[in-house]
């Protein structure tokens, strides 16, 4: 566990390593997220639309950026998070979560860490880049 | 099709759902999450919560409950296989947890295109509510692709 009183611009949280992605973790995500849209289940759909395959949700590799945030701080202390999907996650991909401290200021009586968030996945390619606006103290 | 840009400012039904505690564990089911915070309800308890919290990311997907989810966009002519999500973004003002209804407000606030009309982006502004109170604002930007208008290469 990072101590929130030392943290500082360019300190790195612990990254988060997942297991490949699986069509069983597409088929329970989707279930389990609401997200029913079938070029992420069903590859008949996917092939109709010019793709090879299936592809990952987007919102799949945001809830694991998710996890590597609240697994260092409790949630309630995240003011905002958000993210911009640069390239989609084919299935197979190893997704690695991120966090850099950006900035780190005083905000409505609170301490604020800004962070720079990525998902990369094992061919060095970024699949996910954002941000997210945390309080340390 | 090319969505109008008629289309910005358009509210979209409201819409109303119960955050169930089986619900939220599937979903730490689904992405792996070991915390029992999110899932066990005395270790929900035990932190303090007054019950099993609502992760980060789960009011996108709890959006989507309606019966008819992306209608929205298939009423603007959008084909939803050639859909893309381009960004989300989060504001958290309450947290929300299991046993809590909430209501989804959504909004077009803006359509836009790039390449020639190749990639066409709509963004969706969703303010969820408790009761009275502003629990988050979500921000949403969809791509949809028209491959017949890429430039050949």
């Amino acid at each position: 566990m990072i101590d929130l009183q030392t943290i500082e611009v360019g300190t790195e949280l612990p990254t988060l390593v997942l297991p490949a992605i699986s069509r069983t973790t597409l088929a329970l995500f989707g279930g389990a997220s609401g997200d029913h849209n079938p070029i992420h289940l069903d590859i008949d759909v996917a092939r109709s639309a010019g793709l090879d395959d299936v592809f990952a949700q987007g919102m799949l590799s945001m809830a694991y950026l998710g996890r590597l945030l609240t697994g260092w701080v409790p949630q309630d202390r995240i003011r905002s998070f958000e993210v911009r999907f640069a390239a989609i996650t084919p299935l197979y991909a190893v997704p690695t979560c991120s966090a850099r401290v950006a900035a780190v200021d005083d905000v409505d009586g609170e301490r604020r860490a800004t962070l720079e968030l990525a998902v990369t996945l094992a061919d060095g390619s970024v699949t996910l880049t954002g941000g997210a606006v945390v309080v340390v103290d | 099709m090319a969505v109008s840009a008629t289309a910005v400012g358009v509210v979209l039904a409201a819409s109303t759902a119960v955050i169930e505690r089986g619900r939220l564990r599937f979903f730490a089911e689904a992405i792996g999450e070991t915390d029992p915070v999110y899932s066990d309800l005395d270790a929900a308890l035990a932190a303090g919560h007054p019950d099993l919290p609502a992760p980060p990311t789960f009011l996108f997907g709890l959006k989507l409950d309606g019966p008819d989810p992306f209608g929205w966009m298939t009423d603007l002519g959008v084909d939803m296989r050639f859909v893309l999500h381009g960004s989300q973004r989060f504001e958290y003002h309450r947290a929300v947890f299991a046993g809590d209804e909430v209501t989804f407000s959504p909004r077009i606030s803006d359509v836009y295109d790039k390449r020639g009309g190749a990639l066409e982006f709509l963004t969706l502004e969703t303010a969820v509510n408790r009761g009275d109170e502003l629990v988050a604002n979500l921000t949403e930007t969809i791509v949809v692709r028209h491959p017949e208008l890429e430039p050949a290469r």
